[in-house]
Formats: structure tokens, C-alpha cells, sequence
């Protein structure tokens, strides 16, 4: 029955383009092919395929146990055995930084997910409804009164370091921003032609937010959360570095840069590495984030 | 502009308390007592009972809540719980380190990122343009504790151009020799954005009429950059500017761990590790007021500068 009610509605537009002409190259391949020409886009995407691929593979890539010490190998400098050396414990550091990466991953995608679920919750609710509006921004004020990593570093001090706790602080920090681009998406959405008719016939709220509004800023959606994957594996790795995170021995790069760092006038190819690895990562994301938001702004297409 | 300053303030009060009800809770809810803390894992129950009753954590939370405001109000920030000292003396003694690390920080950062800004937007799309965009998106992607390591690895190990770590007062050379390296890391997570930003305020003021205009009666290109352009230009930068203090503030957290500087960051970090409760409240509240009352300050003298902001 309910598709029949669909039907008479129509599906809800996937967004508020044009229609394009007949014979044109759908909507979907046009986006596909301003991905591809952007090469942002493409740096951006090869270095997180790359990434991701490195997460899939760790245990074929790494040549040794990343939390293995080897007392007889300790500093050891770039080898054949050890490609990019050993540390201070004679542990290897490519295998470290192969394993890092699924930690780096994980902060990213946890993090997100947290600051992504309430955020968009939050953000749905104050541009959708107006008595909600007032109270949620204020409550984001006072998150702001906080800036940026000061606010994480507060929540790991009362839960204690560690790096879920880690992963935590980020993903509360990060709410904020998405809150405010879902809300003044919605605020933009909510005022179309489409949202007032399917109000009209009848459909109700939970499911015009969930299937009329929702798809329609998901793009903002999309972008927000590539960019807040390289914030979040930023933070957590400056967390890390202060010892408020992941704790030895696990091989979160941020970490290894604080083990490092008590040996940088004897192995500063210690540092090199896991600062190397931040440093590709958060370009991956960035360049991926940035890349998405000009081929999906929809000002362009016009 | 005097009812300006009023309406900021007023505007300001509700996020104050915000922020006060946020750090209390924040640390009240945390897992593990802090009476158990302090008493040591092997003290009786009677005696953490006596410790939780002086400290009032036996009260309902909206009662310690407003005990604890009203301790703050008179300056009475609680004692450390390792070294038994107040802890506002404490922070006071640590603030002018870290306050004096983001003022040069600010300095430095304005230093490089406006010209830089400028002459990027000026000679666009030209190799020094392309290079200021280039660095701009490496220095957004490097962590401020990989260039503070990088920095002391190549001036203070390779080269012994600046000491190692430590802090010595601004009134001698030496203190400047020891904040060179800690400021430029803290301002190297704000130098790209502010150089982003100057450059496309630049770009939108260049191809304004009265730019041209300028140039038309024969105005020497320099006074044409510096004093039609720029001038227009600056308002955003000097906004963004002030905000950015907040970012150099908590900057101070990885700075003055990396170059062991006695500030108020390297004392909240090693309070957490500590779990010195009260030294972290007392230092998140303070951190966040500071930034507060900053932002204040930009809004008002962003007024100053700008009428339209005034009566807008």
C-alpha cells in the first residue's frame, strides 16, 4: 500500500538540479566524470585506495610483529630486513606504521561516526524544526567556547588517556561542525517546493527528514566527513603524541612520534617515518575532501 | 559603543556559564572517585568517606555545582591534589608562558602569512602564487608536533643555532633565543589558513572599481597594494587573527611539551597524565575563558575599525 501512496507522490527528487535533457548523460555519470577530471580527487583517492589497501593487507605487508622487541636489533637503521629500521625496543618500524594504519583508520572512522550520528541528529532536528533550533546552537556555542583540540583533551582528562577514550574526545570535538553545515543545509533543503508538497499529502515528519531532506544534504554530508576523517586522525595523533592516547605498544603513529622524540639525536628516521605516514594520510583526505566539495557543489552544475 | 561592548558581554554570559556547568560535569561524571584518589588505593572506607564529606562530594551535583561556582567566583580554585598547592596560583604562574608564546605566535604568524598572502594574490597564478598554495596545503596536512620535532632536530641538534628546551624571560636575549623555535611551531598550524585567507580577500579587493580607479590617476603601485587594497582587505584578516589566538592557545599543549616550557598547556597535559583532577579543571576553565574573553575583545575592536558592524 505504501508504494501505491509512493507513486502518487512520485519518489522524491534526488535533488533540486534540472532535469536534464533529453539524450544528456544521466546525472550520475556527469558526477563520476567531474570526479574524475578533478585531480584532487584522484591524488586524493589514490592515496586513501592506497591506505585502504594497506589496512586490508597488513599481515602480508609486515615483516616482522609490529610489537615484537628485539633487544639485539635495537636502532637498527633502514635495512633490507628492516626497511625502515628499528626503534628503541628493536621493534619494526614499517611493520609498526603497516598496523598503524588500521589504528589510524579506525580513530578516523569511529570518530567520525560519533561526531557524524550526532551531529546530523542534532542538526536535522534544529533546521527542521524551530523550537529546537534556539537551544541545540547555544549548546554548540559553549562547545565552541572551546577551541579545537581543548575541548578533547578536557574529555580525555575525565575519562582517563587511552585510546578509545582518545577516539571519544574526538569524535564529541567534531560534533559541532557537522551540526552546523547539516542544520544550514537543511535550512537551504526544507524550503523547496518538493518538502512542502509531500507535507501537503500527507507524509509524515520522521519520514520527510529520513527520505526527502536527508538525501538532499547528504553531499554536504559526504564532504564533511572526508575532511573529518583527516581532523580526526590529526587529533588523535597530537593526543597521542602527549601521551593522552594510544599507549605503547600500540603502533598509533602519533605514539611512535612521542617514542621517537626521547631518541631524535641518536634515530631521527624514527620520527621521519610515522610523521610521513600523518602527514600522507591527512593530504589523502584533504585533497579527497576538498576534490568532493567542488565536484559536488551543485552551484557548479549551473 | 559603549552599548556594543554591553550587548557582547550579555551575549557572552550564557556561553560562561555554559562552559562552567560543561567543565564541572566533565570532570564529576568521570569513572573513579577522586576521594579514593587521593586517599590511596589501600586507605579504609571510613577515611575516603571523611575526604569525599570536606570535599562535598557527598552533596547532590547541583549543590556541589553551585558550591563550585561559588568558590570560583572568589579566586578559590581548589589545591592540587599531588602537591597540595592552590591551584590558581599555579595557572596564574604558568599563564604568562603560554600567553607570551601565542603573542609571538600572532606576531609571527601576521608576519608571514599577510605579505605572503599579498603577494600571492598580487602575482596570481604566478610560481610564487602556485608555491604559497603548494605550502599552504602541506602545512594544513603536517601535525604542529611534527614541524616543532622537525625544527628542533634541524636548529637546536643539527645546527645549536637556539637552545634545546627551557624558558627564560622576554626581558633578556636568551628568552627570545628560547621562544624562536616554540612560536614558529605554534603559528604553523595557523600560518596556512591566515595566508588562504589574505590571499582571496586580496584577490576580491584587486578587481574592485576604486582599485582601478587608483591606478588610473597614476597612484605608485605599492601605495596602490598598501594603502587602497590592503586596507580593504585587512578586516576579514584581522578577524580571523584574533580567533586564531584560541587556536595558538591550545597550540601551547604540544609547544610546550615539545620544548619543555613551563606554560599552562604542559601543566594541564601533565596534570591529566597525573590525573590531578583539580589542576585540569581549573586549567580547561581558564583555558576557555581566555578564549572567550579574546574573542570578545576581536568582535569589539573589529568594531572599532568598522562602523558598519557598530549600526549594522
Amino acid at each position: 500500500m505504501a508504494t501505491a501512496r509512493e507513486g502518487a507522490v512520485g519518489a522524491p527528487p534526488p535533488a533540486a538540479h534540472a532535469i536534464p535533457p533529453r539524450g544528456a548523460p544521466s546525472r550520475h555519470a556527469t558526477l563520476w566524470r567531474r570526479l574524475g577530471r578533478s585531480w584532487q580527487v584522484r591524488i586524493g583517492g589514490g592515496i586513501v585506495g592506497v591506505l585502504l589497501l594497506t589496512v586490508a593487507m597488513a599481515p602480508f605487508l609486515a615483516v616482522a610483529d609490529p610489537t615484537q622487541p628485539n633487544i639485539l636489533a635495537r636502532f637498527a637503521g633502514p635495512s633490507q630486513g628492516h626497511p625502515f629500521g628499528t626503534d628503541n625496543l628493536g621493534r619494526d618500524t614499517f611493520s609498526q606504521i603497516v598496523y598503524g594504519s588500521r589504528i589510524s583508520l579506525s580513530i578516523g572512522l569511529i570518530s567520525v561516526g560519533i561526531a557524524a550520528g550526532f551531529g546530523i541528529t542534532l542538526g536535522l532536528l534544529a533546521g527542521f524544526y524551530r523550537r529546537f533550533d534556539n537551544p541545540i546552537m547555544r549548546a554548540i556555542d559553549v562547545l565552541l567556547a572551546f577551541p579545537g583540540l581543548l575541548l578533547a583533551i578536557a574529555i580525555v582528562g575525565a575519562l582517563g588517556p587511552s585510546l578509545q577514550n582518545a577516539m571519544i574526545a574526538v569524535g564529541i570535538a567534531s560534533i559541532p561542525g557537522f551540526v552546523r553545515i547539516v542544520r544550514s543545509a537543511v535550512l537551504r533543503v526544507r524550503s523547496n517546493e518538493y518538502v512542502d508538497a509531500a507535507r501537503a499529502v500527507g507524509v509524515r515528519d520522521a519520514r520527510l527528514l529520513m527520505r526527502y531532506v536527508l538525501p538532499n544534504v547528504s553531499s554536504e554530508i559526504i564532504v564533511t566527513a572526508t575532511l573529518g576523517m583527516a581532523s580526526a586522525i590529526l587529533f588523535a595523533a597530537a593526543l597521542s603524541f602527549l601521551g593522552l592516547g594510544a599507549q605503547p605498544p600500540t603502533p598509533e603513529w602519533g605514539a611512535m612520534v612521542l617514542v621517537a622524540r626521547s631518541y631524535l639525536d641518536i634515530a631521527p628516521y624514527q620520527a621521519f617515518f610515522p610523521i610521513a605516514a600523518i602527514f600522507v594520510t591527512i593530504l589523502g583526505f584533504n585533497f579527497l575532501g576538498d576534490g568532493l566539495r567542488d565536484a559536488l557543489d551543485p552551484r557548479l552544475y549551473r | 559603543m559603549a552599548s556594543y561592548i554591553a550587548g557582547r558581554l550579555v551575549q557572552a554570559a550564557p556561553v560562561l556559564l555554559g562552559v562552567s556547568v560543561l567543565v564541572f560535569l566533565i570532570l564529576h561524571l568521570t569513572p573513579g572517585n577522586p576521594a579514593l584518589a587521593m586517599a590511596g588505593p589501600d586507605a579504609p572506607p571510613s577515611v575516603v568517606r571523611d575526604i569525599e564529606r570536606t570535599l562535598g562530594l557527598d552533596q547532590p551535583l547541583y549543590v556541589q555545582y553551585g558550591r563550585y561556582v561559588a568558590r570560583m567566583a572568589r579566586g578559590d580554585f581548589g589545591r592540587s591534589i599531588r602537591s597540595r598547592e592552590p591551584v590558581l596560583g599555579r595557572l596564574l604562574d604558568t599563564l604568562p608562558v603560554t600567553l607570551g608564546l601565542a603573542t609571538v605566535g600572532v606576531v609571527w604568524t601576521t608576519l608571514v602569512s599577510v605579505p605572503m598572502g599579498i603577494l600571492a594574490a598580487y602575482r596570481r597564478n604566478s610560481l610564487l602564487d602556485l608555491s604559497t598554495i603548494f605550502a599552504v596545503l602541506a602545512g594544513n596536512a603536517m601535525p604542529v608536533f611534527a614541524i616543532g620535532l622537525i625544527l628542533l632536530w634541524v636548529f637546536a641538534i643539527q645546527l645549536r643555532w637556539f637552545p634545546l628546551t627551557g624558558y627564560e624571560s622576554l626581558r633578556s636575549l636568551e628568552g627570545w633565543r628560547h621562544i624562536a623555535l616554540p612560536a614558529i611551531t605554534v603559528s604553523s598550524g595557523v600560518i596556512p589558513l591566515l595566508t588562504r585567507l589574505t590571499r582571496s580577500s586580496m584577490l576580491e579587493v584587486l578587481h574592485q572599481d576604486y582599485v582601478r580607479s587608483a591606478r588610473a590617476k597614476g597612484v605608485r603601485e605599492t601605495a596602490v597594494i598598501v594603502r587602497h587594497a590592503f586596507r580593504n582587505a585587512l578586516l576579514p584578516v584581522i578577524t580571523i587573527i584574533g580567533l586564531q589566538f584560541g587556536g595558538l592557545l591550545t597550540g601551547a599543549f604540544i609547544t610546550e611539551t615539545i620544548f619543555s616550557l613551563p606554560g599552562m598547556g604542559r601543566l594541564v597535559v601533565q596534570a591529566i597524565l597525573g590525573r590531578d583532577f583539580p589542576i585540569v579543571q581549573g586549567g580547561v576553565l581558564l583555558f576557555a575563558v581566555t578564549f572567550v574573553v579574546t574573542n570578545i575583545l576581536v568582535d569589539v575592536g573589529y568594531a572599532a575599525a568598522d562602523p558598519r558592524i557598530r549600526y549594522g
